[in-house]
């Protein structure tokens, strides 16, 4: 039945060489641990991965109870938190998560730098992983706003005095991000669920999307 | 691995399925024991995210994620951090070469040096060798970089005492306090100021950290004089020092607070 399915899509759009591209490929010896247990350096990419999907799918459900306003947005997470069933275990894994995924993307840039993978023909690959680590530091930096408590509140009011005392741009930086020259309210809290749930993810699926092509177009690096 | 035109890749999209059925592996370059990824290799991958989930879910029961109190920007007394990912940054800008007239110094020039750098070490760095100690201003450089950030974060953490700041700001339904509105103009609260009640219970009569509120108590007019003269628990005797008069005013003023708190519950 399902390789009637499959047969019927590959009839029309010919997905195997798609298939192909994503999954037929040898993974060689000095990258598997199976061989040579050192190798378990290899994994922390795909830890990251792993746990920006689990981020991905935690943070999904918390959008189905959280309101991002200042009046409800604490009280939606203190109700999420105490009163709905497993709702403790889902933000606690979108919290640990975002320290977790952090962890296993410095392990893994660290891999990389010590291994010299960024070398040619890998340059372009690493500059896109840096974005990619950028890009995850500005998501914990949105997210940590979002609960509304004090530890958020004035945390971001510190990150936005930073903001406004870099030269030229400060100013409008600020603004930017605060929706508000000076008061750190509504506004800030909107912008910040914003930038946190629709810019930076889009930002992020289409850096990795690179990220991950050109890992499949160039291969793993070779042994040292 | 094949250049230009004719690079010929693992599982290329450009070779159709029936003219191939399995394409020719291309690992010339590191010969040895490889594995076909799917299913082989996903498999052992699958069972390492497995038990990774296993580890990461047991974290999140037995650490629930924080949440403190309502933000209240009125609160001056509270200690701003980041998360801890940022506190080498945070730390970085309290020296004295890093902040008020040098905060561009600390702010935006060693950080952007140091992820600039971070960014650019492909072109920073061009030579052929790949080993760490083979380039060793390289790897010099990050593993002063990680030193660096280490002891940063370090710092500002050692000095922060993370359980008092956890339990000075619970969190508390907001409307768990019930607004009260003080008649200053009550003679009670004027008897309330002049004796030192004000000091322990408060201008809001809400409590502090060395005595309760005073609303949502247990007592009538007569306890409350008997207690403002000869104390209760770590309350000591002798605090009231007006005349009967007085006494009987503030023991009114108090009961009639607690009569308010008790409707508007």
């Amino acid at each position: 039945m399902l390789q009637k399915i499959y047969d019927w899509i590959d009839d029309r759009v010919d997905i195997t060489p798609l298939w192909r591209d994503i999954a037929d490929h040898e993974v060689p010896e000095h990258v598997n641990p199976a061989y040579h247990f050192s190798a378990f350096v290899y994994c922390f990419g795909g830890l990251t991965f792993f746990v920006t999907v689990i981020q991905i799918l935690s943070g999904m459900f918390l959008t189905m109870y959280y309101v991002p306003d200042i009046e409800n947005a604490w009280r939606s997470v203190y109700y999420l938190q105490t009163e709905v069933a497993h709702g403790q275990i889902v933000r606690g894994m979108h919290h640990w998560g975002a320290s977790v995924v952090i962890v296993m993307l410095f392990l893994h840039t660290l891999r990389v730098f010590f291994q010299g993978a960024y070398k040619k023909p890998r340059e372009l690959n690493w500059m896109v992983g840096v974005l990619i680590f950028f890009v995850m530091l500005a998501l914990g930096l949105t997210g940590y706003l979002l609960p509304w408590d004090n530890k958020a509140y004035f945390a971001t009011v510190v990150t936005l005095e930073i903001a406004e005392g870099v030269p030229f741009i400060g100013e409008m930086a600020k603004t930017l991000l605060n929706g508000d020259p000076s008061i750190v309210g509504a506004q800030t809290l909107a912008r910040f669920f914003a930038i946190h749930v629709f810019f930076l993810p889009a930002a992020l699926f289409v850096l990795m999307a690179i990220h991950f092509i050109m890992i499949r177009k160039q291969g793993i690096s070779g042994p040292l | 691995m094949k250049r230009g035109k004719g690079m010929k890749f693992v599982g290329d999209s450009r070779i159709t399925a029936d003219k191939q059925k399995f394409i020719p592996k291309d690992y010339s370059e590191y010969p040895g024991r490889t594995e076909a990824f799917w299913p082989n290799f996903l498999l052992k991958e699958w069972l390492v995210g497995a038990v990774f989930l296993v580890g990461f879910l047991c974290l999140t029961i037995a650490h629930p994620a924080p949440l403190e109190k309502m933000a209240d920007p009125t609160d001056t007394s509270y200690l701003p951090l980041p998360d801890w990912y940022f506190l080498f940054l945070y730390q970085l800008l309290k020296y004295k070469f890093a902040s008020a007239e040098f905060f561009v110094l600390g702010a935006i020039v060693i950080p952007g040096l140091a992820f600039g750098g971070l960014f650019l070490a492909p072109f920073l760095d061009r030579g052929k060798e790949r080993r760490p100690h083979k380039r060793p201003i390289t790897t010099g450089l990050m593993l002063l970089a990680f030193a660096a950030v280490f002891w940063l974060t370090y710092e500002a953490s050692a000095h922060v005492d993370w359980e008092e700041k956890a339990e000075a700001n619970q969190p508390v339904w907001p409307d768990d306090q019930p607004s009260i509105e003080i008649d200053e103009a009550d003679p009670g609260f004027a008897v309330y100021e002049a004796n030192s009640c004000i000091d322990c219970h408060g201008g809001d009569l809400a409590g502090g950290a060395a005595a309760p509120p005073l609303f949502g108590m247990d007592h009538d007019v007569e306890e409350i004089k008997d207690i403002a003269v000869n104390g209760i628990g770590t309350m000591p005797a002798g605090q009231f020092e007006g005349s009967d008069e007085e006494l009987q005013q503030l023991a009114e003023f108090i009961a009639s607070v607690n009569e308010q708190a008790a409707e508007e519950e």
